[in-house]
Parts: C-alpha cells; sequence; structure tokens
C-alpha cells in the first residue's frame, strides 16, 4: 500500500495545479478543466483517507462517486455557459469578457 | 462550550431499519411541483405562464406549511443515517427562504411577462434552487451540506443566465460560474481534510472527534480554513466576494433579487452549523479568521458601494456589506450571537429581496434605467414606490424603527458581550459609511427634478407616471418586504420570541 503522505502529496500538488490554471488560463474551457483538476485532487484525496482510515462505512468512496457525479453536471452546465458566451462575441477569452467591472 | 451552542447527539447515529422521510418534506414537495411544471411546460408548450406561476406559488406554499408541522417534530434529532437535521433551526430558515422564493416567484411572473421571456424552465430552475436553499439548512453532514450547494448553485448558475441574448447576463454567468466552481473545489478540499482529521463527514462526528483530539490538529485547521474560505465565497463576504457585483448586476433583476437574499440565507445557516457547532472545540482558531473577513466585508462592502453609479451594482455592494455584519454574529459564536444573525438574515432578505424589487419595477423593458440618476425625482411620478424603496433603505441603512436596525443592534451587542468591541466599532463606523449611499438614493428620489432629456425620459426609464404600471403581483412584492421591515422593527419580540427555541442547533 503506498503511504499515506504520498498520496497527500499528489492531491497537493494536483490541486495547485489546478489553482494555478485557474488562476493564470485566459481561455475559459481551460480554466473549466483546470477545475476538474482541483476536483479530481480531492477525489484523490477522499478515496486515500478512506483507505488509510479503513473505514468501513466507505464514506470517502462514496462522496468521491458524489463529487464525480456534481462534476460532470457542473461540466455541462459550464460548457453550456461558454458556448453561449461564444456565440454571443466570439471569443471566451475571460479577459475580454468584460462588460461588466467596477 | 457545546453545551451552549448547540446540542450534539453521540457520534454518526446510523439508525438501520426504519428511514424517517418526514424530515425532509418540504424538499420532496419542492423537488416534485419542479418536475410537474416541467413536465407541464413540456407537455403544453402553448404557454400559460400564470399556470406555472401559481403551481410554483402552490408548491411553495405546501412546503411551507409542511416545514411548519415539523416545527413541533418530536422523532429523532438527525434522520437518514444523521444526514439531515430536524431542529427549529431548520424549520425557521426554511420558512425565511420559501417566503423569499414565493416573493421571487411574484416579481419574476412581471419581469418575464415585461422582458418577454417567458420559458418554461424558469420556475423549475428556481425551485430546485429553493429545494437546495432549504436542504443546506437541515444538512447534518458535510455531503449533504455539499449536495445542496452544489443543487443551489448549479440552478442559480442557469438562472443568472436566463436572458442569454442579454451580453451582460450571459457574462455574469459565466462570471458567477467559474468562480462559483473554483470556490466549490476549495470547500471539497476542506470536506476532504476533515474526513481525514476526524473520520467522519458527519457534523456531530467531527464536534466529537475533534473535542478528544490531543495530537497535532493541522489538517483539522487546514479543513477549517477550506470550509471557511468556501462559505467566503458564497455568501460574498470579502476578499471572496468578486463574483457578487458582476452577477448581481448581470442577472435579470428578478433572479438577482432572489439569489441576493436567498443564497445568503442558506449559506449562513449552514456556515453556523458547521462552524458555530461543529467546529467549535476549534472555535479559537477560526474566530480570528473569521473576525477580519467580518472587519473586511464591513468596510470594503460599504467603501466600494459609494462609488457606484449602476444601482443593481451599489446594492449588490451593500449586500457584500450585510454579509459582514452578519458575519459579526458569527464571529461572536454565542447564543447571542447565533440569535442575533438569526433575526438579522430573517430581516435582510426581506430588505434586500425588496430593494431589488423596487429597481426591477423602476427599470424598463430590457433592463434600462439602472442608473443612479434615473432615481432622481421618482417621488414625483410614483410616489408609493418611492416611499416603499426609501423605508426599505433606511432599514438597509440601519435607521430606526425599521427591522434593520434592530437586527444591527442584535449583532453588535452580542459582538461586545463575547469580548469583541473592536469588530462592533469597526461595524458601527462601516454603517455610518454606508448610510451615505443609502440617504443619496432617498435624497434624488425625494429632492431632485426628473432627469428629461427632450423627451428622452420615457426611453430612459421606461417607467410611466401612473402607478398602474408597476402592476399588482410586483407591487405586493415589494410592499410586502417593506411592511415586514416595518412590524419587525416596531415590534422585534415576535422574532425573538420565535428565536427563542429556534436558535438552538440540534443534531
Amino acid at each position: 500500500m503506498i503511504r499515506l503522505p504520498y498520496l497527500l502529496f499528489f492531491s497537493a500538488v494536483l490541486f495547485s495545479a489546478g489553482v494555478y490554471g485557474v488562476l493564470a488560463r485566459r481561455n475559459a474551457v481551460l480554466v473549466l478543466m483546470s477545475i476538474e483538476l482541483m476536483l479530481n485532487a480531492v477525489n484523490v484525496n477522499l478515496v486515500a483517507f478512506n483507505a488509510y482510515l479503513r473505514d468501513a462505512a466507505l464514506t470517502g468512496q462514496v462522496f468521491a462517486l458524489f463529487v464525480i457525479t456534481v462534476a460532470a453536471a457542473e461540466v455541462g452546465i459550464g460548457l453550456a455557459i461558454v458556448i453561449l458566451i461564444y456565440r454571443n462575441r466570439e471569443t471566451i477569452n475571460v479577459d475580454e469578457v468584460n462588460l461588466l467591472k467596477w | 462550550m457545546l453545551s451552549v451552542l448547540g446540542q450534539v447527539s453521540g457520534g454518526p447515529a446510523v439508525a438501520h431499519g426504519k428511514l424517517l422521510f418526514r424530515p425532509i418534506g418540504p424538499e420532496l414537495i419542492l423537488v416534485g411541483v419542479a418536475l410537474a411544471v416541467m413536465l407541464l411546460d413540456a407537455g403544453y408548450p402553448e404557454r400559460h405562464h400564470a399556470t406555472l406561476a401559481l403551481l410554483s406559488l402552490a408548491g411553495l406554499a405546501a412546503a411551507a406549511a409542511y416545514s411548519l408541522s415539523l416545527w413541533s417534530w418530536t422523532g429523532p434529532t438527525t434522520v437518514l443515517g444523521g444526514m439531515v437535521a430536524a431542529d427549529r433551526f431548520t424549520v425557521f430558515f426554511r420558512l425565511v427562504i420559501l417566503g423569499v422564493a414565493a416573493l421571487a416567484v411574484l416579481l419574476s411572473y412581471q419581469y418575464l411577462e415585461r422582458a418577454d421571456e417567458v420559458r418554461g424552465e424558469y420556475y423549475p430552475l428556481l425551485l430546485f434552487a429553493t429545494a437546495g436553499m432549504t436542504l443546506i439548512t437541515a444538512a447534518a453532514d458535510l455531503i449533504v451540506v455539499f449536495l445542496a450547494l452544489e443543487v443551489l448553485s448549479l440552478s442559480l448558475y442557469l438562472l443568472t443566465g436566463f436572458s442569454f441574448r442579454r451580453l451582460a447576463s450571459a457574462e455574469a454567468s459565466m462570471k458567477y460560474f467559474l468562480l462559483g466552481a473554483f470556490s466549490s473545489a476549495f470547500f471539497l478540499y476542506g470536506i476532504a481534510l476533515a474526513y481525514g482529521a476526524t473520520g467522519t463527514t458527519n457534523l456531530a462526528g467531527i464536534a466529537h472527534g475533534l473535542t478528544g483530539q490531543v495530537g497535532p490538529l493541522s489538517l483539522a485547521l487546514a479543513a477549517s480554513g477550506l470550509l471557511a474560505v468556501g462559505f467566503g465565497f458564497k455568501v460574498a463576504a470579502v476578499p471572496f466576494h468578486m463574483w457578487a457585483p458582476d452577477a448581481y448586476q448581470g442577472a435579470p433583476t428578478c433572479v438577482t433579487a432572489f439569489m441576493s437574499a436567498g443564497t445568503k440565507v442558506a449559506a449562513f445557516a449552514a456556515f453556523l452549523r458547521v462552524f458555530d457547532v461543529a467546529f467549535s472545540p476549534l472555535i479559537w482558531d477560526w474566530k480570528p479568521f473569521v473576525w477580519i473577513l467580518a472587519a473586511l466585508t464591513m468596510v470594503v462592502g460599504s467603501v466600494l458601494a459609494i462609488a457606484q453609479s449602476d444601482v443593481k451594482r451599489m446594492l449588490a455592494y451593500s449586500s457584500v456589506a450585510h454579509a459582514g455584519f452578519i458575519l459579526v454574529g458569527v464571529t461572536a459564536a454565542s447564543h447571542a450571537g447565533i440569535q442575533a444573525a438569526m433575526f438579522y438574515l430573517a430581516v435582510y432578505p426581506a430588505m434586500i429581496l425588496g430593494a431589488f424589487g423596487v429597481v426591477m419595477v423602476v427599470s424598463g423593458r430590457g433592463e434600462r434605467g439602472l442608473t443612479l440618476s434615473s432615481y432622481a425625482g421618482l417621488a414625483r411620478r410614483s410616489p408609493l414606490v418611492a416611499a416603499v424603496l426609501a423605508l426599505l433603505l433606511l432599514s438597509l441603512a440601519g435607521i430606526p424603527p425599521t427591522a434593520g436596525f434592530i437586527a444591527k443592534v442584535a449583532v453588535f451587542t452580542a459582538a461586545i458581550q463575547s469580548g469583541h468591541w473592536p469588530l462592533a466599532l469597526v461595524g458601527v463606523l462601516a454603517s455610518v459609511v454606508a448610510a451615505f449611499f443609502y440617504l443619496r438614493v432617498i435624497v434624488l428620489m425625494y429632492m431632485q427634478e426628473p432627469v428629461i432629456a427632450g423627451g428622452q425620459r420615457e426611453a430612459e426609464t421606461g417607467f410611466d407616471a401612473e402607478p398602474g404600471a408597476v402592476g399588482s403581483l410586483g407591487f405586493v412584492a415589494i410592499a410586502v418586504p417593506a411592511l415586514l421591515t416595518l412590524i419587525f422593527g416596531v415590534f422585534p419580540g415576535i422574532l425573538f420570541g420565535v428565536l427563542k427555541s429556534a436558535s438552538i442547533i440540534r443534531f
């Protein structure tokens, strides 16, 4: 069995990569993918803790399934919104979508 | 500390055998009605807008009646394997949220008719969002908190972009979505760490696990910090407020009214339960963080609101500032603090929903007339609407004899009792700053001539002088909140009497 700290470290790196992607990417689809990366980092965490704690109730694994489901719904809605923006202004660069400010 | 703030039953109660569904009855009703409305719209595409709205209202009324019957619930405090709490705290918040949703339906009916955007999916989305909001107030497990949060957020992302032909609406939807999903990820990471620290996601279990803990608490501390960030986003606390002004400004005004009131109540209900009870063993660790959050939110929200020339954006920043005032009650983390925050959360939705309702009524078709200058001389054109808005703004500013004043006093008193007088001081100063921009609108309405630039007025505001133009439904939706702020301002005892038993969080 892989030791817990390695898994936590891996998950933290994955999460940080996601955060970096959200902050640094300007393409809305890539931002969306970075958010998915963050959610998957959480899944790794949940499953790792579940294995480490030997949780008989399988809370972590069940939770991970819920997260996957919700992430799927989120992507569905997110892509719909991105397509909407693209149809309206032919760009999905989040910096150019700046009608509302201050 | 536990015995003061709430009653926690022993560990996660995994009750095998009988599954009690009654405590989530209101949510089942809401989701059922939402599906019925959706099918009705699909089956009879020749739109009966009134039918859809009436059915939604009936569903909300049924859910409210059902919630009320749960006030005298005597069964176990948590049901469905410790997932859902059945306390009066929940009943109280459910009734507030259902009231908000009912008024929002009235506003929406008028808005959609006027904007010619009647599409059947609106009411189901509104009902799903309401179901998410009511469910989160009952959540006794972080899984339910997360799921309910997502149900309400996903519905609201779509509602925000509902007038998708308007560029601002689509843009608001995207910004709200990206930042909302981003914050959800932080929230989830916090949940995962809390699970790792205590071995359970059950709130009662977390409280127990943390009480007995003697070793390093780094995991639990990181968890509480990340959860606070997640909740901070949802309640729009500074520095996590960036989405709020954009989303509130771009969304259709009826949706803005609904989400500014509903989301805040729902998120704060969960905030109170998770932090003031489940994480209460770590109270001295998370308190400074929330303290700073509260102070920043009050000050930044109030100051930035002054600079706004768009009414919706100004109210959005004011709602940010109000999140700070409510956070003061959360920081107090005493019984009085919870009561004060709950009082605030009962009157704040009325004030902000009414204010956005007036904005909706005053602005013309297609979201025009939203600048501050279009409010000049409103009192002459439509005295009744101006009076309602003046009352609501006075309440938002916290001037007696309105409910906003009592709410602020209650929150600051609780903070001082808990020894946070500097926070109360910051709050009072922020209220003084905030009073400026509320009063500015009142001055504009009552003491200035309407701006008429060669017959441009009609195009600019799209609002006729005769009161009939307001629409009776819209008027009900703004008059009821105004009346409530007055009633609770003069007789706050009514609400505090209810809160005596509703403010005990049990699970």
